[in-house]
């Protein structure tokens, strides 16, 4: 407990990625089985207890504190279970700190009623960091800045493996992992493909730069619209059905309609989106869908979820990918008039006769309402991770506005000391007057150089203080470069922007000469 | 013979306690006729008094912080003084050096005014001194049962073994320049660290005091003058000077704060800190409820920090306590 105790309490201080995956390789290498799986399992979010944490808090802290003070406390401190971790009084400790796999087992036999004895008596045999750990720990999501992926990368890094290894083998194996643990240190074979469906690492695309098009053999390549919703992996095999996002974490729970009509034996690849009348709906729409544990009926019927499909990894019990992409499409396309499941169908390859009609089809692509293109090299094999000249995405050209500069705010890491993250405001009227409204948020487009010229501008035109943010001189104009604008409930202005980044600071150009909200407002794509 | 009420001779307003049968003020908000000072920190020792009583370091430090005092009188600690109808002792009161407690006697009642205090050891200064009282002023600052400083070797340790594993990064810990720096340096030395420790401007004359008083710090050189980035060094500077543009002339600088406000989480996500060392110059909360409850005090008055929980918990234990909410009074510079 000590060392994961002091494991958790340095990731949440260290925003670095790789100070992060350092410390946990430490710990890894370091630390015993079962202990480590454990932690593994809690830093993946797949730790196998569930304990009521405010109802038991609730029903000990009585006991062991006063509650006028706790409750002061607690608004001084802002966070529950760090209150009772260094609230709780200091007591002759009975015996040694819990180990992992004690607490998981003792909190599995106990039942419900047994949970505060238990916490009870962890908590008088640790220390503030380790009660802070153990309560996070029983949390069941620890939320210390580290991904499961990460935590992955961590233990495949510790032992000179990849993290597609340990991705294949993921959803086969379950806390403690010891099988896992063995293998890696070369102890055991290598744990059996797991018989439940599991998650390929997937073969992700770069964004085609001037010189990859330049150097582009049309020919080459397949075309296909680029959609505007969230990658995902469907692997149904022995009749039971995942839907695996990018990082692996299966998302079937918030897509019932789905896992329910996808019974085949298939791992395919393809674009998740809510599909209207054989339209795809826009991105918000689909954003209604992810992250729930539960669905309603009127949700199902108001986000029809829908499955664009344009690759195979596997059909039947053949892996597909060693192939080039137009055999493993043939076999995507016989698949499909074999067995088409509702709720999906196949992205199109679009046809074109050389490079200028590529090109054509790519401007075409905003007065379509839609992203961009993907080029697909038609001889490449199906790929982990993000290869080099295989996969391109290329995305509309962005729209811009000229925005002034209203607040900026310190970045993180490298950027601590730099006024790097931006508020920017287009031209409205109010009782007749031209006043600046906030319309969106950029931390990046511009170059080391530029930065630190924007951090001067700020700190010698700072006109107010609100914490950490600070209220510049509205003179600066920002052109904004963005995908899209849509309507918006949630921000003053009335609108939304996806993706604003700096594209060109314009040192040169009037405050008032800035576009106006209604300006941007024409800009918003119409979606069906 | 009846006893006065505290109130009637030792009165808490705007411009901080007034003492009437001594005719003076206690670390006064603004000028004052007459001031005694428990300590040099910029929030209890203010520039404009005609007169000055305090120990001879405070007189000192408060010379290089605002030039000429005017009248002043240095009084050694355990020394009584009869001013007007009063008595007035200084007793050490462990914050920092040359730190007192007033102690004052008047027709049987004594009262003692505790400054702000501590009663960790610490290397830089007198240890705190519990004297028995009827009413015991106090400070707050980490008034809340949350609030349990660690023991500051090990804090210490822990900055040690971050300089092993980020060698490549400088570590700039921010310090409040009068007592924690010089504190800190000397803990640093005590753990077997003798590399030069490179400071911050602002940190230099408080720090050349203590050295001139004996303390030895080591090598303490200017950040300004190092050679390259300082990877791998120790750099402290005041905390305003974290993840300013003052720190971009070192190596990825990793930022560390020395502070009893490193025991909550949220604050040190709020300062961007990486490296909480919880060091602090004030009670934690056992030390408080300690301390009150050793001088005997009957009655409590709390000047300023989280009042509400100490008037609470003394309440619990018969004792008699008021909030005063001291204007002017700074706990977030600890």
């Amino acid at each position: 407990m000590k060392a994961f105790s002091q494991l958790l309490d340095r990731l949440t201080y260290t925003p670095a990625r790789n100070a992060k995956l350092m410390l946990m390789r430490n710990y890894f290498l370091a630390t015993p089985d079962p202990d480590r799986g454990y932690a593994l399992a809690a830093l993946t979010d797949g730790l196998p207890i569930e304990v009521p944490l405010r109802r038991v808090l609730a029903e000990i802290g009585g006991s062991r504190f006063d509650p006028a003070l706790f409750r002061m406390s607690r608004d001084d401190v802002g966070d529950t279970a760090e209150t009772v971790a260094l609230i709780w009084p200091v007591t002759q400790a009975q015996g040694d700190a819990p180990r992992l796999p004690e607490i998981v087992a003792a909190v599995a036999r106990a039942g419900r009623g047994g949970h505060a004895a238990l916490l009870t008596q962890w908590l008088d045999r640790l220390d503030a960091t380790g009660r802070w750990a153990l309560l996070k720990f029983l949390s069941g999501a620890p939320r210390v800045g580290v991904s499961a992926r990460l935590a992955k990368q961590a233990v495949a890094d510790a032992f000179g493996h990849s993290i597609g290894d340990i991705e294949e083998l993921w959803h086969g194996i379950t806390p403690p992992y010891t099988e896992l643990f063995a293998w890696l240190e070369g102890k055991a074979l290598r744990p059996p493909p797991a018989a439940t469906p599991v998650f390929r690492p997937m073969m992700l695309a770069h964004a085609l730069e001037e010189p990859d098009w330049q150097a582009m053999n049309p020919g080459d390549f397949a075309a296909e619209w680029k959609w505007d919703g969230i990658r995902i992996q469907v692997a149904a095999r022995g009749g039971a059905t995942r839907l695996f996002s990018r990082t692996g974490d299966d998302i079937g729970q918030a897509f019932p309609e789905l896992v329910d009509h996808f019974r085949f034996d298939a791992v395919l690849d393809g674009e998740l989106l809510v599909v209207r009348n054989g339209g795809a709906a826009s991105f918000q729409d689909l954003q209604q869908r992810l992250n729930r544990k539960t669905v309603t009926r009127a949700m199902l019927t108001r986000y029809p979820a829908h499955v664009r499909f344009y690759d195979a990894l596997e059909i039947g019990a053949e892996d597909l990918r060693g192939l080039p992409f137009t055999a493993r499409r043939e076999r995507l396309e016989a698949w499909r008039r074999q067995v088409d499941p509702a709720h999906s169908d196949l992205s199109e390859l679009l046809t074109f006769a050389g490079k200028e009609e590529l090109k054509a089809r790519w401007e075409a692509a905003r007065g379509e309402g839609i992203e961009g293109l993907m080029l697909k090299r038609r001889t490449s094999p199906y790929l982990a991770g993000r290869p080099k000249g295989h996969w391109y995405k290329w995305k509309r050209a962005a729209l811009t506005a000229d925005c002034v500069l209203l607040y900026a705010q310190k970045g993180s890491g490298k950027r601590s000391s730099f006024y790097s993250d931006y508020t920017f405001g287009a031209w409205t009227r109010k009782d007749g007057q031209p006043v600046l409204v906030p319309v969106g948020k950029a931390y990046s487009g511009f170059t080391d150089e530029e930065l630190a010229r924007l951090d001067r501008f700020v700190r010698q035109n700072t006109i107010d203080r609100f914490g950490p943010v600070r209220s510049v001189m509205p003179k600066l104009v920002l052109e904004i470069a963005f995908d899209a604008i849509q309507p918006s409930t949630r921000h003053k202005s009335g609108i939304a922007m996806r993706f604003p980044r700096v594209s060109r600071i314009r040192w040169d150009k009037p405050a008032k000469e800035a576009d106006t909200l209604e300006t941007l407002k024409g800009l918003i794509t119409s979606v069906s | 013979m009846a006893v006065p009420p505290f109130e009637s001779w030792l009165r808490p307003g705007p411009s901080g306690l007034y003492c009437a049968p001594g005719d003076f003020f206690i670390d006064p908000a603004g000028p004052a006729p007459r001031a005694i000072i428990t300590h040099g920190h910029s929030d209890h020792a203010r520039p404009g008094h005609a007169a000055v009583l305090a120990t001879a370091d405070t007189l000192a430090i408060m010379r290089l912080r605002l030039g000429e005092l005017g009248q002043t009188q240095a009084l050694a600690y355990g020394e009584p003084l009869t001013v007007k109808d009063v008595t007035v002792t200084l007793v050490p009161a462990g914050h920092i050096l040359g730190s007192a407690q007033i102690v004052i006697d008047y027709q049987g009642q004594r009262a003692v005014i505790s400054g702000d205090y501590k009663r960790h050891a610490d290397p830089t200064c007198d240890p705190f001194e519990p004297v028995p009282c009827h009413l015991f002023v106090t400070e707050a600052t980490f008034g809340l049962p949350v609030y349990r400083h660690e023991p500051d070797t090990a804090e210490v340790r822990k900055l040690l073994a971050s300089l092993r594993d980020f060698p490549e990064r400088t570590h700039q810990i921010g310090v409040y320049g009068l007592g924690k720096c010089q504190r800190l340096i000397r803990l640093i030395r005590q753990a077997g660290y003798d590399r030069p420790i490179w400071l911050h401007g602002a940190l230099r004359s408080m720090t050349d005091y203590y050295v001139s008083r004996g303390f030895d710090l080591g090598a303490v050189p200017d950040a300004t003058d190092a050679p390259d980035r300082l990877a791998g060094e120790i750099v402290l500077s005041p905390p305003s000077a974290l993840g300013d543009r003052w720190s971009r002339r070192f190596a990825d600088p990793l930022p560390g704060f020395a502070s009893g406000w490193m025991r909550i989480r949220g604050r040190v996500r709020q300062r961007g800190v990486e490296l909480p060392l919880i060091i602090s110059d004030h009670c934690d909360w056992p030390e408080l409820i300690r301390t009150v409850t050793e001088t005997g005090a009957a009655e409590v008055w709390v000047t300023h920090g989280r009042e509400e929980a100490l008037v609470h918990e003394l309440g619990k234990r018969q004792i008699v306590a008021r909030a005063l909410r001291l204007v002017g009074r700074e706990d977030d510079a600890e």
